[in-house]
């Protein structure tokens, strides 16, 4: 048995049948080709899935695909506004903040809900809000920079 | 050559892709006609197969087939092989079982997550369900997991032709009865008992592969997550399935860290590839994260015993050690190789210690393979090492600073002074230990850390500070050195570099980037000696279609010796553009010099660019007689010695007495890598290396019940670092060349790894003995507040 979901990922409407247990990142990554979103556990403990359900940070590994019928999905792929790159991607690249490049997607996501609820968070702000995350590659030390980077960056631009 | 890029802090050309989603890793791929691969795995640590039904699995809806032990059994495939041999102290040759892709009917499976059967299907839920579907009927036997237990008469044993589960003794250093009595006559002696516990690598993408079989060419694809793609197809087409070499491609796409774990030819990589041919359809397989856990090699793994001896100045005198090592249930590819040529040529440290015997006993056991993890061998050297050094400080009553100082070999640069030969085969290129030590203390601020560290020791956190000075052997190899040693591959690099018609450069290197940056760096190198943009140069790497057979990314190589391939290639280049050059300039080539991208006439401003050159190599019309058109040079590079990079680490650490919970303040690293192409990408090596050997000493370790289950086989039990485990790590370097390859570089991706770990557990004890509890000699890792508390408690 498929159900019909609708939903707005990246700004663009699918429609598509799904099987009830499919899950979200399964969704996104083998039936709409979104493969940056990545699946680095089978526990919800790494991050690497996250994306945003209606604004929110979410693991899509922990959400069903039909749970997200009507909503409105980013992935790290919608994230950039054409060739302009969030101020997240940049500050990524700027200070170094990935290596390997698999845990980026879900880190970056979760760091822009980090920054939407809190535009200047401090060090152990942003250290505590990434706990959720795992990368094995960073040490985390330059990904806290490219928070602190986007945030700076961010405000400069509110500011203007 | 220029001086635009190379030393300079380059922004990664690789970030694009993998900020924006549009990295390509193995399980992105979905190929035409892919089918998928579920694997029945032994929930047994050590059971024999009664018997196995898939006839349900077969019929169910979806299903492509179902094979299993007996189906590899009948035609003919080998197990995995190991890469490595090492051999008995006697001189026999190791024990070498086989490791089968899936372990047949009537046989004995070896640890919980050995292969027993594949089911294939159109979808990877349609395999899960099928998988349920097949029935195993197992009996179980008792299984031993520690290397200590393992080689006592009695223990159960992993496989009948190793007795005492002895995989195979080992020693190197001195004759053992000089070090006894070195060790009698000492003045004092510092004795410990530890462990090194068992780490699982876990790199963030699981491990994935495809297999594409194409009956039209008889040709093969294998797609996998791996660190070296050419020895991956070796092992698999000539030990494995038997398929010639030549039909064969292996891609490493982008892969999501590796840390060692995917150097290694795993059974699901020969058995995709296998099923591709069975069934003509591409068969992917992924690791989920709760398999990886029991089916990747872990690392460390060792029981030890170890003295060091000093004289009545505080001057080392003898090292002895016992250790047993555990090898895991099968000899995985370089498994052999870590307890004993990465591990036991390193126990000089960067001491002039005078007699140094350790006595090495490698052990099968009912646990998945350990193999190398980030460093392999030398975190376990340096901890050793480290942990005895702070401990004989305490119990001699000096300063642990003052000790090193005492004990480190002189300065010397290897040119003008000549290298250092140590106890234990190696003979050390180039260092300033005294140095780097300095710094950091200065750095940390040492004698007001003290009055600090008084101040805490009458309240409830207590403050301790931990020393680590480290070497390590990387840029393996020499080939002759290591072949000697028992590897059965060389370890050389490749570099090819192909210049286009117009002067933009295509560069192939053996050498594997899983996040080390080399589309970056190698272009940094490429792009000044050739004078030309760095847009203008791409690096590729991790195909065997495109890249000349070259050996991979481990043991901290890809710059001295995959660099050094490619900067063989560049002189090639451009000393064949010179002959180019001088013809178009009508001059001599032995008047020109070849700068900032063009080749220009001494002592004139005629010039031509490199460009020109590249151009008129490909359209040869006026053209110097007798050369052969095109620009376009491959090199093997075969260092002539390891490289030995060095450094300091200072934990600063806080413990509450009353929960024992330990917080890492500070964390200082003065590290030497040699010369640095690219200061950022260095110090996000050490970064990260620093987190995983912080991980292994307060967070980290594999936990096996004595029935073989792995007990803390998920993220919710595996206790990874987190951003909010780890403070900003305070970072400085010196720059020692390597006196012996072309970039004077030496390798940073393991140091922040094994310099790390005995710091943190020195610093945990540091902060102990000065509440009080200076007759604690050692805590397990990790450091979990039940342990610090219950040390301070016993």
């Amino acid at each position: 048995m498929e159900i019909k979901i609708s939903v707005n990922v990246n700004g663009k409407d699918y429609v598509r049948e799904v099987e009830p247990r499919t899950l979200l990142v399964h969704f996104l990554r083998d039936t709409l080709r979104l493969t940056g979103t990545h699946i680095g556990c089978d526990t919800s403990s790494c991050g690497a899935c996250t994306i945003h359900v209606d604004g929110i940070a979410v693991k899509s590994c922990t959400m069903l695909a039909v749970q997200a019928d009507g909503s409105s999905i980013t992935t790290i792929e919608g994230l950039a506004q054409g060739a302009e790159l969030h101020p997240l991607q940049e500050g990524f690249k700027e200070c170094h903040g990935l290596q390997c490049g698999f845990c980026t997607p879900g880190m970056i996501m979760t760091a822009a809900d980090l920054l939407a609820k809190n535009p200047c968070p401090s060090e152990s702000e942003i250290r505590h809000g990434l706990e959720g995350n795992f990368c094995r590659c960073t040490g985390y030390h330059n990904i806290v920079k490219a928070v602190q980077y986007a945030a700076e960056k961010m405000g400069n631009e509110v500011s203007a | 050559m220029s001086n635009k890029y190379i030393g300079k802090a380059v922004k990664r050309v690789e970030d694009k892709r993998f900020i924006t989603g549009k990295g390509k890793y193995t399980d992105d791929m979905i190929l035409p006609g892919q089918t998928y691969a579920y694997i029945i795995r032994s929930p047994y640590a050590h059971a024999k197969i009664k018997s196995i039904d898939i006839s349900q699995a077969l019929t169910a809806e979806g299903v492509v087939a179902v094979f299993t032990g007996d189906d590899i059994a009948q035609s003919g495939i080998n197990g995995v092989p190991a890469g490595w041999q090492v051999n008995f102290k006697n001189g026999d040759i190791m024990k070498e079982p086989p490791h089968p892709l899936l372990v047949g009917t009537g046989s004995t499976v070896k640890h919980v997550g050995d292969a027993v059967a594949v089911v294939i299907a159109e979808s990877k839920e349609i395999a899960a369900d099928a998988a349920e579907l097949v029935e195993i009927d197992y009996e179980v036997f008792d299984a031993v997991v520690n290397p200590a237990d393992a080689v006592k008469d009695g223990a159960p044993l992993v496989h009948e032709s190793a007795p005492n589960n002895i995989a195979f003794d080992w020693e190197i250093g001195n004759p053992k009865a000089e070090v006894d009595e070195a060790i009698a006559n000492s003045h004092h002696v510092t004795s410990l008992e530890f462990v090194n516990q068992r780490m699982v690598p876990n790199p963030i993408e699981p491990r994935s592969a495809i297999g594409l079989y194409e009956p039209s060419s008889d040709r093969y694809t294998l797609y996998t997550s791996t660190q070296n793609p050419h020895l991956i197809r070796l092992l698999m087409c000539a030990f494995v399935l038997g398929i010639p070499e030549h039909k064969v491609r292996v891609v490493g796409p982008d892969v999501g860290g590796g840390f060692g774990s995917k150097i290694f030819h795993y059974t699901e990589e020969a058995l995709v590839t296998w099923c591709s041919k069975q069934i003509e359809r591409p068969v992917k397989w992924t690791s989920e994260r709760s398999e990886a856990f029991i089916t990747d090699a872990h690392g460390r793994d060792h029981v030890t015993h170890a003295e060091m001896g000093f004289d009545k100045d505080g001057n080392v005198t003898a090292l002895r050690i016992k250790t047993f090592a555990n090898l895991g249930a099968y000899l995985s590819t370089f498994a052999p190789a870590v307890p004993t040529y990465l591990h036991g040529t390193l126990l000089q440290g960067l001491y002039t210690t005078p007699k140094i015997h350790l006595d090495m006993t490698c052990a099968f056991t009912h646990t998945n393979a350990v193999d190398a993890y980030r460093g392999a061998g030398r975190p376990e050297a340096t901890y050793l090492l480290e942990r005895l050094m702070d401990l004989a400080a305490h119990e001699m009553g000096v300063d642990p600073v003052e000790l090193r100082l005492k004990n480190f070999i002189p300065p010397f640069d290897g040119v003008n002074q000549p290298g250092y030969q140590t106890q234990v085969a190696l003979q050390y290129d180039s260092g300033n230990y005294h140095e780097v030590l300095r710094r950091g203390v200065a750095m940390l601020g040492y004698e007001e850390f003290r009055k600090a560290q008084a101040e805490a020791a009458q309240s409830n956190k207590l403050l301790g500070v931990g020393f680590s000075t480290y070497i390590e052997a990387c840029g393996i190899a020499p080939s002759a050195v290591v072949g000697a040693l028992g590897a059965r591959a060389g370890l050389y690099e490749v570099g090819q570099v192909r210049v286009q018609p117009t002067g933009k450069v295509s560069v192939y290197t053996g050498a594997h980037s899983h996040g080390q940056g080399h589309e970056t760096t190698f272009a940094q190198v490429v792009a000044d000696k050739l004078g030309i943009p760095l847009e203008d140069v791409e690096i590729h790497h991790g195909d065997t279609e495109t890249v000349a057979f070259g050996m991979g990314t481990y043991g901290s190589r890809s710059l001295a010796v995959g660099g050094s391939a490619i900067v063989k290639s560049l002189e090639k280049i451009i000393e064949k553009g010179a002959k180019i050059a001088a013809h178009k300039l009508e001059a001599n080539v032995d008047d020109l010099t070849f700068a900032d991208g063009k080749y220009t006439v001494n002592g004139t401003d005629k010039s031509v660019a490199f460009g020109d050159v590249a151009l008129t190599a490909y359209v040869p019309h006026n053209y110097p007689a007798g050369l052969e058109p095109g620009l376009d040079f491959s090199s093997f590079y075969d260092p002539a010695n390891f490289t030995y990079p060095y450094g300091c680490h200072i934990a600063v650490v806080e413990v509450d007495k009353e929960t024992g919970k330990v917080s890492l303040k500070r964390f200082i690293a003065v590290d030497d890598v040699g010369n640095v192409i690219n200061p950022m990408i260095v110090d996000g090596q050490i970064h990260g290396g620093l987190a995983q050997g912080i991980g292994q000493a307060l967070l980290e370790g594999a936990i096996f019940d004595e029935n073989g289950q792995l007990i803390n086989g998920s993220y919710m039990d595996y206790c990874m670092p987190r951003a909010d485990d780890l403070p900003m790590f305070e970072l400085d370097r010196t720059e020692t060349p390597c006196p012996h390859n072309p970039l004077g570089v030496k390798g940073a991706g393991e140091a922040g790894c094994i310099g790390s770990t005995p710091a943190v557990v020195n610093a945990v004890l540091d902060a102990l003995w000065s509440g009080g509890f200076g007759h604690v000699k050692d805590i397990l890792m990790p450091t979990t507040p039940e342990r610090v508390w219950r040390a301070m408690n016993s």
